[in-house]
């Protein structure tokens, strides 16, 4: 799979990136450097103003419009507040027509596999802000998407909550293996989950780094405590310094 | 990976409260919002009462609240009919204006050029004032009822319907962005996003035209004067004043009110029903 477009406007200029399949790839940046624009790009949200988006598939090799299966995870839950978590999860497959009966139970089992088993009937109000999240990615997986897009999804977490969403997320993406695109702005996190940390700069936006992380997965808490994942750290930062100053 | 999750406890905050005391059905606490209003009513009453009988005030001028109890159960009769007329029109108002004020707003939703081409009516219809052209109504309109029941869905279609058109256009921006991601149709993202985003504001919209529709009802009502065969319980207090029966315009006044305040409660507890799981003005907070 591979895309490539160029944007006339401000927003990103001259970006030509290519994503391969199964990977779980990370925009780091500074706000403003239309990370999030990239990404919803690449959601088919908007279109871009110049240049193009192509998909490649093993089982069609042509290029286009064909566009894969895609989950998209919100900075913020998103969450239809009169709808329990379940039919919340449940809402892209009731969308393509799914009856009621099997997307129940597809939506329960998402439910489970981002460990909340047991809250299928409660309110949106009545969850945590992690669990808030929890929800929405697995609304996201619900569909078993071919790429799973992520804008900042875990930024207005607290730390501790943050980390425990890295793990599930990196055993879930193991499991699976569908393609990330992650936004953040954290290179902490950036590191520790990503396999790629595409460095951006704003003003306009654009591509400075590719930083390849290297390690192998499992990633777990003796990965981000190593010295290996601090000097990758400070490598990211001195990428993320340049394309702040650039 | 279940291990590695502690989820906290929220039992408390997703099963209903059981432990709530009740004392005669209802929640403790609830009873000083009953019983405090209550109190007032009734030493209010008492006053009354109390200063029309010692200053001998005559029941044309002044009738005591028993004068009034009294004639409220002699006149049942005719007063239960009228009460029946007018609750008719002021239902029947309500929900034409519901209904269409709701179709509107859809159709507003639709396309912002219809929004645009058609609003600044609605708002004419709004800040006209009814009393000046009911008698042009009842004059187009040979049945009474039927008109008064129109004048009474024009002052009650307005709330509805600029409430409905704000709320359906207030459904998160994310989440439409979500349902087009998915490729939702229009109709699918009517029903499943923005009529549920709207529902609170539909419903404050209803409450508020609840009143609005019996105050119509009752305007109109007067216009029409005593022509009609629909004789609600505005012809009975302009009857009783032509004929100086006082203590029976205070009883056709005294149910108009308790109308007024059957048509909010019931409004309010639909309200409550409909948006208890979710909405932040239908939780209780603690503490």
């Amino acid at each position: 799979m591979a895309k490539r477009f160029t944007d006339g406007t401000l927003a990103l200029s001259g970006v030509d990136l290519d994503v391969g399949q199964g990977e779980f790839l990370s925009l780091l940046g500074p706000s403003g450097c239309g990370k999030s624009t990239l990404l919803r790009i690449l959601s088919g949200l908007i279109e871009p103003s110049a240049g193009s988006l192509d998909w490649l598939t093993a089982a069609q090799q042509t290029r286009g419009a064909a566009q894969p299966k895609l989950g998209f995870v919100f900075q913020e839950p998103t969450l239809m507040p009169w709808a329990t978590a379940l039919a919340n999860v449940a809402l892209p497959l009731r969308l393509a027509g799914m009856s009621r009966s099997e997307r129940e139970d597809r939506a329960a089992s998402a439910l489970a596999r981002v460990g909340l088993a047991g809250f299928e009937t409660a309110y949106p109000r009545a969850l945590s802000g992690g669990m808030k999240m929890r929800v929405s990615i697995a609304r996201a997986l619900v569909t078993c998407p071919d790429i799973l897009l992520m804008d900042e999804p875990f930024a207005a977490l607290d730390e501790i909550t943050r980390f425990r969403l890295n793990n599930d997320l990196l055993s879930i993406w193991q499991e699976a293996r569908f393609t990330v695109v992650f936004v953040t702005h954290s290179v902490f996190e950036s590191v520790y989950l990503s396999e790629r940390v595409v460095v951006m700069a704003a003003r306009p936006g654009r591509v400075v780094r590719e930083i390849a992380i290297e390690i192998p997965y499992p990633r777990d808490e003796t990965f981000r405590t190593s010295a290996e994942y601090a000097s990758l750290c400070r490598t990211v930062s001195l990428g993320l310094g340049e394309a702040i100053a650039a | 990976m279940s291990e590695t999750i502690a989820l906290p406890r929220l039992e408390e905050d997703v099963q209903p409260r059981l432990a709530v005391r009740r004392v005669l059905g209802v929640a403790r606490d609830a009873w000083p919002r009953i019983l405090m209003p209550l109190i007032i009513g009734i030493a209010s009453l008492g006053a009354w009462e109390i200063a029309v009988v010692v200053n001998d005030v005559p029941p044309w001028i002044v009738p005591a609240p028993s004068v009034i109890l009294a004639t409220l159960l002699r006149d049942w009769h005719t007063l239960s009919v009228s009460l029946w007329i007018t609750l008719q029109i002021t239902f029947a108002a309500l929900a034409v204006a519901a209904g269409l004020g709701l179709l509107l707003a859809i159709l507003f939703a639709q396309s912002k050029w219809i929004e645009l081409s058609l609003f600044p009516y609605a708002v004419i219809l709004q800040v006209t004032p009814i009393v000046a052209i009911a008698p042009l109504i009842i004059i187009w309109v040979n049945n009474v009822k039927l008109a008064l029941l129109i004048c009474a869905w024009i002052v009650a279609f307005f709330p509805i319907l600029s409430n409905t058109t704000l709320g359906l256009n207030s459904a998160d921006h994310n989440l439409r962005d979500l349902f087009r991601l998915y490729r939702a149709s229009r109709v699918q993202e009517l029903f499943l996003l923005r009529l549920p985003a709207a529902l609170p504001l539909f419903l404050a919209g209803l409450r508020i035209s609840g009143g609005l529709a019996l105050i119509g009802a009752i305007v109109a009502e007067f216009v029409a004067g005593t022509g009609g065969q629909a004789s609600g319980l505005a012809y009975r207090i302009l009857e009783s004043g032509y004929q100086l029966q006082i203590p029976r315009m205070f009883a056709a006044l005294f149910l108009i009110c308790v109308t007024g305040i059957v048509i909010f409660l019931v409004l309010g507890l639909i309200q409550h029903l409909l948006l208890r799981h979710w909405h932040e003005s239908a939780i209780r907070r603690e503490g």
